[in-house]
This record gives structure tokens, C-alpha cells and sequence, in this order.
């Protein structure tokens, strides 16, 4: 049994121990908003956040990457915790410039800019490319990615 | 606005029967002003309940008939029959369409297809029709009802008024007496609004489906869970057409949890409770598998050699696609013939949702599908094939889709699911891994071009002749169409007929199968012929010893066209230097193919050590007709710009003795938000235009651009996609 905390609630889950966070957040726990991208931690799709404990700050990483047995004790975080409403100002940056197009990459892309507005909460145009290097999108909105972190940063 | 989170129909079909008050339209369009379904349904009309539901809390449900890949279609086609029902868009909801002909587009010959930017184009005319005809129907109700003439009566959004008495009436209201008439009215063009009354089209909507994209609540079909749903993980041979030999599966069925170990006759499933159980007894599989598959004598190279020689010899003869004029006397009398050989290497199409499809194989003949296709009544086909019924009975549950560009009109993952919940009687799931993805796809084609112009003593082209050697789609996938044609498989030469005018053209195109199976992919043919035939124009203003914008616009008679490629100009401030980059330009109108026209302009600078090529910037002019959704083509112009981008940079598949080489996104590199270029798209529609598509036009002149620029910095001319490094630098030494 590994427990440990989703989107502040505690769980328990019977699993191999090396079964990726991922397929436990998808297929045990039924949160579909992580993705599955590639597996192999190249392209961003299962970003999630983890802390360690309630006052460390949360680092974004690849539930695809990451094996369960390492959760223990920890606290994880998915899109799905982000917000119930759509409230957090990067889900509010990404409605105003429209950035989804099939969308699929964007849990991932959000998860990982909202790791990055925690640790620098105005970052420069370099620090948002080289944080969100990470994270692909097929459909090529990283120019609207870009826009949507610069308008959550400035708080509009 | 209500945003339905749940893009599923056949569910939300219960509710409104359980609460059945409410009016329901099918809408039929007679008579000859539409031919939406004339190709469908054997000359019968539209079956009821079709488009529109209106409840009596002034609600109204429309269908999204096309898949939504990312192009908005979830929204803007909704909006082209909001504007003619005179809806009023914060009451409205959409459900996507399940798999029905009566949804399908014209322009597919009525099959329910989403692909080759076609939504808008086949749909503009027809959803409008629908949305018109719904409201003769709440008129003629409310006039009725009133005793007063429709003729009198007039519509708001969700309201009728009748001026004369001073009374309206929401919709809501109408639809709680408000009957279906028998004979449906007719409604033609000329009964649509005038554009200037338009309230919705042109107007920037924000896209419904985006709110449920930023909080994980979309659902694509990777995330259908079904009760008593298994999971299978297939493999595939590593060749293309081997079946398996020899399973040893002694390793697979040792991991907990595996339930079953199932040879197929491409492959062999494990099925197993969860996904990841599936894959790791997948990955314990031993199979040998039986040699003889045409395809193992492909190798990626020496496939590419022997097109290049065929496209050049004329003595091969080819299918003609154009013959204008007297080509060989045009060559005869010219000043100087310049001739060139182009090469695009397969391509994949990486969208980030790897296939997947859930089926469930019913007793009684019945089968459900749960799937992001781009080609619901495919699924239909493909799913009752294996089944063993018909296509009536198969139940498809279109969600939305993490990209499709074209492979998700591929049924290889429905014969997948539907097979092993045949044998597995139970809801199975697959999902592919990306591996599999890769290695599996349906490659765009591997194509050679030769092509010769001639010009006169004032630079002036007067000949030209283009050849295209490769695999056909349609050969494989729709061998009717190829039939009906006489052999010309438009996806795969798209884009060959230029807008220049050149009084002489022969082109003809030669179809060489070699055992690898090709399929649609973002714009298909213009993503390499456009390739071609725009730095074959630059290296032909380079010997008449012209700007290439001059000379472009020296060999073009239309108006859209100039004013694109003037636009373009200005808006990258065409001719400027600056040190140690370049501007390289490249136009293209797909006056066949989507009725768009675009140019873009591309900045790039080249590490000259290691024959890097970055991409600063894109300019894009665009000319798509009338638009819908306007900031939406925008978007979808930048979308396939870097889509250009990162398939002229990056993009290729190698094969190697039938066995593809690449597997995953280290080897298969798209491109990075580091190196997507900066982008300026302007939209100038012409609004007495035919809509065009936008999907794929913004993607085939980035590559072009692109070399054009490298060419422009450095000298090296680059006839070989992907862009790649060593090219680069192998083409500055030449």
C-alpha cells in the first residue's frame, strides 16, 4: 500500500510499487485531466506538481517518470486541484487568450507554468521558454502559452 | 454560457427524452437549393431530430456535426446555425454529433469526415439552411398561434415579435405548443440573412470547448472508463505486413495481473485490468514473426534514390494532372532551362493523444465505441465489419481528440478494440503507446519532384513541367476515388497547379508502391509540392536576376493574390538587411484545394559551424474568404505555420529493411516552445469570396519560406525536407 496526498486529501492505493503516478492517477483514481503523452518523460503531458510536505514548495514533474513508491508520504497536486472553477489566474490567463486548441498538452503546460509562477511569480520572457521547454504542444500555440503566462504574472 | 463538459450525445440524448418537454427539429431540405444529403441517403431526406432541440427554458441544443481536433469546428459550425435561427448564443449548448450520415459534409460526398480544412466550406451554406428552416417553423407556429400573417412576425435572438400588436414570445415559450409540421418549408440561398445582418459570424466567440481544456474536465477518448472495462496493449510486427510465428508469452502471463495473452493477425494483444499491466506484459512478449511482408525491402533512402531517378527520365511515363499550351516548343525557343530535383522524406503525425479507442461488442449484435476519430461513420464501417453486423448497429461516441492532422481518419485502432472485445466479451479499451504511435502510423508520403522551367530573354517563365513520383493514399484507403479520378490521387499531388501564369505546363505524377502504407497528414501534398515549387520560384527569379517578390508578382493576374503578397511585404518590411539574417518568402493559393491564399514571410539566421537553422519570426497574410470566426483563423494560420516549422526543421521517419527507426519524441523531435518562431498573421478576407479552409494553409509556405531565407543568408539551396543540419551545411559548401 502506498499513501499518500492528492489535491489535499489522503489516500491509500494497492499497487505494484513501481506502477508509474500517472496510471494511478488515471486508471485507480479516475482523474483523467493528466495525460499521457509519451512515457518516457519528453513531452510534459502527465505534469504534475509534488511537495514533500504541506510547506515545501511544489515542484513540477513527470507523473509518467515518476514510480508511486516515491509518492509516499508526499503530496501531489493535478489540474484537477489547481482550482474548482477555473479561478486560478493562469486558467483565467488561458481563457482570455484563448490558448487551448485540441488542448490535450494544456493540463500539463498549466501545471508546469504554475510551478514556475510559484517560484518567480514575475518571470522575464527567457525564464518562461526555458521553463516551459519541457512541455510540447503539436497544435503550436507555445506564442499563446507565452501570453497567458506574462498576462497571469501581471495579475490581469 | 453554458459549457457542456461532456461532449457525448448518446448520454445526454437520456435526459432530454426523460424530461421530454421541449420541440425537437429534424429539418429537411428539399427541392434543389441544398445538396447536403442528395449523396448520403440515396435521395431520401433528413431523418427528424437532427439538429436542433429547443426546451422550454428557452435553451437551445445545437450539433456539432465535425470532429473538434482543435480547429474550433465544436464552435463556429454550432454558430452558423445560431445566425439563421436567430439564436441567442448565451443560451446555447452543443453536443457533438454521434455517427450518423444525416451529420455528414458534402464536400465528402456526404461521408461524416472531418479533414482537408473542409468544415467550414462544406457546411457554411447547408448549417445555414438548417438554422433558417427551424425558424420558418417556430414562425409559422407563433403566426398561428396569433392568428396573425408570419409575414408580420419578426425574430430577436430566442424571440419572436410582432411589431404591429406589440407581443413577442422567447423560444422557450413557442417550443411548449409549437409543432413539427409534416412537410417541412423550403428554404433556399436567397432566404438567408444578408451579411449585414449578421450578429454571430465574424464576431470573435469565445470557442466553448476551451473553458473544459484548462481544468482537465474535456474529455478526449483516452478517458472513457467503463464498468468491467480491460485494457489491451498490442504489438505490432516491427515490419509492416508480418504476421506473428512463434508467441512465447511464458514472460507476459507471469505479471501479475495479466488476464490474457491474444494473437492477432498483425500482432499480439495482452489484456489485462489496467494500462500499465496491459504494457508491461506487452513488453515481456517473444514473438518471431513471419518474413515475406512486401515492405521489407524498404529502405527510406534507397527508396528516395530510385523516385528521384523516375521523376527525371521522362521516358517513364506518368498520370497527366495538366497539360496547357506546347510545352516542348516553349522549351525549344527558350532563353534559359533550369531544372531542379526535390525530396520530402515521410513524416509522422505526433498528436499528443496516442491512439485509442474503447469498444464493447454487445450480444445481441449491438457494438459501442467510444473514440476521437475524425471519421465516425469509418468507425461505423470498420467496427461492424469485425463484428459481424451492420453499420446501423454500431453506437459512436465522437470525443473530443488530442490532434488528429489527418490519422484519426484511420480505422487500424477500431479493428484493434473491437476485435478483442469480441473475444474478450467485455468493454476493452486499447491505447497505443507512443512507441507504437510512432512506428505504426501512416506516414505522410515520401515523394520525389523534378521540375523544369523555361524562360524567355526578359525572364519571363514559358514552360513548365512537374513530376511527382510516390505512394498513393487513395490506393489503400478510398481505391474509388483513386478509380473515379483516372489514377490522379489529389491528396498526394495537392498543390501542384500554381497560381503564375505560365502558358505552358505539362505535370503528371507516378505512382510507385513499395509496401509502406501512407495516409492524409496536415495538408498532405502542398507540404512538400509547395515546398518545391516556391523555392524553385526563388532560384528561378535568382537566374532571371529579379526580387523574388517582383518576379512572383510579374506571373500573377489576381487581385487577392497581389494584394496578399504587397500586404506581405510591407507587414516584414520585405528588402530590408540586417546583420546575419535573412528574409525568404513564399506564396501559395490553393485555389483547388482549400480556396485559401496565404504568403509568409520567414526571418532566420544559420550557425554556420553547425548548420542550424533558427527561425526568428513568420509573417502571415492570409486570404480565407469570409471568416467565422476570425481570431480563430488566425490561430489556426500560426498553428500549421509552426507545425510548418517544426516538420521543415526537424521532422522525419527513416526506414531501414521495413523497420522504422524512430520511437519516441528524443528521436522524433517536434518542435520546442525555445525555437517556435515569433508570428504575425493578418487577415484580409475577401467577403464575396467562397469560405476557405484554414486547418492546413498556414502550414505548406513555411517551409518554403524558411529555405528561401537560408538561401537568401547563405547561398545554399535546399531541395531536401526535412531542413536538417547537415544538409545545410553540406548545401553552403556546394
Amino acid at each position: 500500500m502506498t499513501r499518500f496526498a492528492v489535491n489535499g486529501r489522503w489516500l491509500e492505493v494497492d499497487v505494484p510499487p513501481d506502477t508509474p503516478l500517472l496510471w494511478v492517477i488515471r486508471d485507480q483514481l479516475r482523474m483523467t485531466g493528466t495525460k499521457f503523452g509519451c512515457g518516457a518523460g519528453l513531452c510534459g503531458a502527465c505534469t504534475v506538481h509534488l511537495a514533500k510536505d504541506a510547506n515545501t514548495a511544489a515542484e513540477a514533474i513527470f507523473s509518467c517518470q515518476t514510480e508511486v513508491s516515491e509518492v509516499e508520504g508526499k503530496y501531489v497536486t493535478t489540474i484537477e486541484g489547481l482550482s474548482s472553477d477555473n479561478s486560478h489566474p493562469l486558467q483565467k490567463a488561458w481563457i482570455a487568450e484563448q490558448v487551448p486548441q485540441c488542448g490535450y498538452c494544456q493540463s500539463g503546460q498549466i501545471m508546469r507554468a504554475a510551478a514556475l509562477l510559484k517560484k518567480s511569480p514575475q518571470p522575464s520572457r527567457d525564464e518562461i521558454v526555458k521553463a516551459m521547454k519541457t512541455n510540447l504542444c503539436r497544435c503550436g500555440t507555445y506564442n499563446r502559452i507565452i501570453a497567458a503566462v506574462e498576462r497571469a504574472s501581471r495579475g490581469v | 454560457m453554458t459549457t457542456r463538459l461532456q461532449n457525448d450525445r448518446a448520454v445526454t440524448r437520456r435526459r432530454f427524452l426523460a424530461g421530454s418537454a421541449g420541440l425537437s427539429f429534424g429539418i429537411a431540405i428539399a427541392g434543389n437549393t441544398v445538396t447536403l444529403f442528395d449523396a448520403l441517403a440515396e435521395g431520401t431526406v433528413f431523418q427528424p431530430n437532427a439538429w436542433i432541440e429547443i426546451g422550454t427554458d428557452n435553451t437551445v441544443t445545437l450539433i456539432a456535426p465535425a470532429a473538434e481536433m482543435g480547429q474550433g469546428a465544436f464552435t463556429s459550425l454550432p454558430m452558423l446555425i445560431a445566425e439563421e435561427l436567430d439564436a441567442d448564443w448565451s443560451k446555447v449548448r452543443i453536443e457533438q454529433a454521434p455517427a450518423d450520415k444525416q451529420y455528414g459534409n458534402p464536400l465528402f460526398g456526404g461521408a461524416q469526415v472531418t479533414g482537408g480544412s473542409r468544415g467550414a466550406r462544406g457546411y457554411f451554406t447547408p448549417l445555414r439552411l438548417v438554422g433558417a428552416q427551424a425558424r420558418q417553423v417556430l414562425l409559422t407556429n407563433v403566426a398561428e398561434q396569433w392568428k396573425v400573417p408570419v409575414s408580420e412576425l419578426s425574430t430577436e435572438p430566442n424571440l419572436i415579435v410582432h411589431k404591429a400588436s406589440g407581443r413577442s414570445i422567447s423560444y422557450g415559450d413557442v417550443a411548449k405548443f409549437a409543432k413539427v409540421p409534416a412537410k417541412l418549408p423550403e428554404v433556399a440561398e436567397a432566404d438567408l440573412k444578408p451579411r449585414s445582418q449578421w450578429r454571430l459570424i465574424g464576431k470573435d466567440l469565445p470557442r466553448l470547448d476551451v473553458p473544459s481544456k484548462v481544468n482537465g474536465t474535456a474529455q478526449y477518448g483516452i478517458d472513457i472508463y467503463l464498468p468491467d472495462m480491460l485494457y489491451a496493449a498490442v504489438l505490432r510486427a516491427p515490419v509492416q505486413g508480418e504476421a506473428p510465428d512463434n508467441v512465447d508469452d511464458s514472460g507476459a502471463v507471469k505479471v501479475k495481473g495479466v488476464l490474457k495473452v491474444v494473437p492477432l493477425p498483425f500482432g499480439v494483444a495482452v489484456v489485462a485490468p489496467d494500462y500499465w499491466t496491459a504494457k508491461k506484459g506487452k513488453d515481456e512478449l517473444k514473438v518471431t514473426w513471419k518474413k515475406g511482408s512486401k515492405a521489407e525491402s524498404y529502405t527510406s533512402g534507397k527508396v528516395l534514390d530510385d523516385y528521384a531517378a523516375i521523376a527525371k527520365d521522362w521516358s517513364h511515363k506518368g498520370v497527366v494532372a495538366l497539360q496547357e499550351g506546347d510545352v516542348d516548343k516553349a522549351f525549344k525557343g527558350a532563353a534559359h532551362v533550369i531544372t531542379a530535383d526535390y525530396r520530402a522524406e515521410h513524416v509522422y503525425h505526433a498528436p499528443m493523444e496516442p491512439m485509442n479507442t474503447t469498444a464493447w461488442v454487445k450480444g445481441d449484435g449491438m457494438v459501442e465505441v467510444w473514440t476521437p476519430t475524425q471519421a465516425p461513420t469509418f468507425v461505423q464501417l470498420a467496427a461492424s465489419k469485425v463484428a459481424g453486423t451492420t453499420p446501423d448497429k454500431v453506437l459512436v461516441h465522437s470525443k473530443f481528440l488530442g490532434g488528429g492532422f489527418g490519422r484519426r481518419i484511420e480505422q487500424d485502432i477500431t479493428v484493434d478494440a473491437t476485435l478483442l472485445s469480441k473475444l474478450m466479451g467485455k468493454p476493452v479499451k486499447v491505447l497505443w503507446s507512443r512507441e507504437d504511435d510512432v512506428r505504426n502510423d501512416k506516414y505522410r508520403p515520401a515523394t520525389a519532384q523534378h521540375i523544369e522551367a523555361a524562360l524567355d530573354q526578359h525572364g519571363k517563365i514559358v514552360g513548365w513541367r512537374w513530376r511527382l513520383v510516390g505512394e498513393s493514399i487513395f490506393r489503400r484507403n478510398l481505391p474509388q476515388a483513386l478509380e473515379a479520378a483516372k489514377g490522379i490521387d489529389a491528396s498526394v499531388i495537392d498543390g501542384h497547379k500554381t497560381i503564375y501564369t505560365i502558358p505552358n505546363q505539362y505535370h503528371d505524377w507516378i505512382e510507385d508502391e513499395r509496401g509502406v502504407d501512407v495516409g492524409f497528414w496536415r495538408a498532405v501534398g502542398p507540404g512538400y509540392t509547395t515546398f518545391a515549387i516556391e523555392t524553385f520560384m526563388d532560384e528561378l527569379a535568382h537566374a532571371a536576376k529579379k526580387d523574388p517578390l517582383a518576379f512572383r508578382l510579374e506571373h500573377i493576374k489576381d487581385a487577392r493574390a497581389e494584394k496578399i503578397l504587397k500586404t506581405i511585404a510591407d507587414m516584414a518590411h520585405w528588402g530590408r538587411r540586417s546583420e546575419g539574417r535573412a528574409l525568404g518568402l513564399a506564396y501559395h493559393s490553393y485555389p483547388d484545394v482549400w480556396w485559401t491564399h496565404v504568403a509568409q514571410i520567414a526571418e532566420v539566421s544559420v550557425d554556420k559551424e553547425t548548420g542550424r537553422i533558427k527561425v526568428h519570426k513568420i509573417w502571415a497574410a492570409v486570404d480565407p474568404g469570409p471568416t467565422i470566426s476570425p481570431a480563430n483563423v488566425a490561430y489556426q494560420i500560426e498553428g500549421g505555420a509552426i507545425f510548418g516549422t517544426s516538420a521543415a526543421l526537424h521532422e522525419r521517419i527513416t526506414i531501414v529493411n521495413g523497420e522504422v527507426k524512430q520511437s519516441n519524441f528524443h528521436d522524433y523531435p517536434i518542435l520546442r516552445i525555445d525555437e517556435a518562431p515569433a508570428m504575425e498573421v493578418k487577415l484580409l478576407p475577401d467577403a464575396n469570396a467562397r469560405v476557405g479552409g484554414v486547418g492546413e494553409a498556414g502550414l505548406p509556405p513555411a517551409a518554403p519560406a524558411i529555405a528561401n531565407a537560408v538561401r537568401a543568408l547563405t547561398g545554399a539551396r535546399l531541395r531536401e525536407l526535412p531542413l536538417l543540419p547537415e544538409r545545410v551545411k553540406a548545401a553552403m559548401k556546394a
